[in-house]
């Protein structure tokens, strides 16, 4: 292990400097770090390497439309086009040019709206479960039952609940997202090292000051974990609640789509949602590498 | 104040008073401990030995608060110990690092915890990063730390709250041979510099003859104390010497008469 180098360079900075010696003799590369890849290589594999597969996907997509001769499906070079004008208008001028930027961020607004009310609600209670045992037994077999159901088969009592239209999709996606953030963070909190609560008590930490030092950070990797999982399921559920009844929306876009024989403007709805889940969920890792620069298995 | 055996003698520093400690293990009572009597003076290095499930952990830590008694008393300066607390600081083997802390920060932990201010904080940890070597590594997460380094971390986290005893559960027991002689010689520097009160747990017979004033012997089922032995030997010990072998040889002879027992019963 590594843990042996570490200690005997401890003690060779505690041990006073020894007289100096005549120049070594070695040469140079005797003590050269280990080969460090070089600055191509690097580029290569931080930009290069995760493309390889999209770009294939790409491809594939391209000749399978070619081979076929499929008039239903478009190719990559059709769906680029209606994109711009999906964006910025000028090829079709129908009723999808220039439209985009609504439907996104009527999307983003309620995703992020209903993420932010599921984390809001969802790790103050995941807390409470985690901590409280008899708050645990009373809450966990309703929450374990609950889990199982598709979050989509909430959609029709949803509409009933909130009416055709928008909140009956931020329901969905508040429903959808405050499961794994409950239940990752009940799990965080659960599973906090009894040994840290007893250093925390000898270095004189009780109450609420051992919840925000020691219960806190201790439970945020898995914290973070419910998050990025809840996110994950947040844009699955914005189409789908945003396919009933909803004018805006990338979901009500797809859905417009559809029935419109626009396949075209179906897949663009696809790669738009896929590249803002993405985006976001860098920004997510970004924040967990930050937060928990000191845990090695938690940075992604 | 009428007690006049307390006037003759100095208070201990810890006092336990006929110890027993009852666990219940599958609906069954499983004693830990059973009427351990035990006096520690200020200043001592005492280390607690014995075999396995002998107790030796149980009792270090119904000292350091972390479980109460069954019945009898402990306490410390007459005060019945009933939590744990910054006089009482806990070294433990698997080292019970904030690992989320930096080793300046788990260090200054304890005096954060009374309020000081920054500047202050900042001192304390300084001094105690260097006085256990770690200056380099003061910005490190325990994560990136050795065994030893750690366990460096969690002795200078104990002393930064100016514990008045240290309990040490088995510390250097995961450790290299090479790290611990290094380790238990510091410990020795720093009990001699600051004359701390330190129980010390450990099943290493060596170890227990080169660090402490008196060695208590243990023996499991119940856990009792077999032996209060005072070391004959004066500092600085070495472990090369034949007087050491002697003492070593002694104390292993009175362990060893106890380890085989439990078969026959």
């Amino acid at each position: 292990m590594s843990t042996s180098t570490l200690d005997t360079s401890a003690r060779a900075v505690a041990a006073p400097a020894r007289p100096a010696a005549p120049a070594p003799k070695l040469p140079a590369a005797e003590f050269a770090m280990p080969a460090q890849p070089g600055a191509l290589q690097r580029w290569l594999s931080r930009w290069v390497v995760p493309a390889l597969l999209p770009l294939a996907l790409l491809v594939a997509w391209d000749l399978a439309v070619r081979w076929s001769g499929t008039m239903l499906v478009p190719s990559p070079k059709e769906v680029a086009i209606t994109l711009w004008d999906f964006a910025f208008g000028g090829i079709y001028d129908d009723a999808f040019s220039e439209t985009l930027a609504t439907h996104w961020l009527q999307s983003m607004a309620r995703v992020y709206g209903a993420f932010a009310l599921a984390a809001a609600a969802g790790i103050p209670l995941g807390m409470v479960i985690g901590k409280n045992a008899a708050i645990r037994r009373v809450v966990d077999p309703t929450l374990q039952m609950l889990r199982p159901v598709p979050v989509t088969a909430w959609l029709p009592l949803s509409m009933i609940f909130f009416g055709v239209g928008p909140n009956a999709a931020i329901f969905l996606v508040f429903l959808g997202a405050f499961f794994p953030i409950v239940i990752n963070t009940a799990f965080g909190v659960k599973s906090v090292e009894v040994r840290l609560f007893e250093a925390a008590a000898m270095l004189g930490c009780s109450g609420t000051s051992m919840f925000r030092q020691v219960v806190l950070p201790a439970a945020l990797p898995s914290i973070f974990n419910g998050l990025r999982l809840g996110h994950g399921i947040a844009w699955f559920l914005i189409v789908v609640g945003e396919m009933t009844g909803v004018p805006e929306g990338l979901g009500a876009a797809i859905m417009d789509g559809r029935m419109l024989s626009r396949t075209d403007i179906v897949i663009s709805g696809m790669v738009v949602i896929g590249f803002t889940g993405f985006v976001t969920d860098r920004l997510l890792v970004a924040l967990n590498n930050r937060l928990l620069k000191w845990s090695p298995q938690h940075n992604v | 104040m009428s007690d006049s055996i307390a006037t003759r003698k100095p208070t201990p520093i810890l006092d336990i008073a006929d110890v027993s400690k009852v666990f219940p293990l599958n609906g069954r009572p499983i004693h830990a401990l059973k009427d351990v009597n035990l006096q520690i003076h200020k200043g001592e290095f005492i280390c607690l030995i014995g075999a396995s499930g002998c107790g030796k952990s149980t009792l270090l830590r119904i000292m350091g608060g972390f479980e109460p008694v069954s019945t009898g008393s402990a306490r410390m300066y007459h005060a019945p110990i009933q939590a744990p607390g910054p006089e009482r600081g806990m070294v433990f083997q698997d080292y019970g690092l904030f690992p989320w802390l930096t080793v300046r920060e788990n260090i200054a932990f304890g005096p954060k915890q009374r309020g000081l201010p920054a500047a202050r904080l900042k001192e304390i940890s300084d001094r105690f990063v260097n006085m256990v070597g770690l200056g380099k590594f003061a910005e490190h997460f325990p994560n990136q730390l050795s065994g030893g380094m750690k366990q460096r971390v969690s002795i200078a986290r104990a002393l930064a709250n100016d514990c008045e005893v240290l309990l040490m559960d088995e510390p250097f027991g995961a450790l290299d041979a090479l790290t611990r002689e290094v380790l238990q010689q510091e410990l020795l520097d720093i009990w001699e510099k600051t004359k701390l009160t330190v129980i010390f747990v450990t099943h290493a017979v060596e170890e227990a003859v080169l660090l402490a004033d008196r060695v208590v012997v243990m023996t499991a089922g119940p856990g009792r104390v077999e032996r209060d032995y005072r070391i004959p030997l004066d500092r600085p010990r070495c472990i090369t010497d034949p007087a050491f072998n002697l003492v070593r040889r002694e104390l292993t002879e009175m362990l060893s008469s106890h380890v085989s027992l439990p078969k026959a019963a």
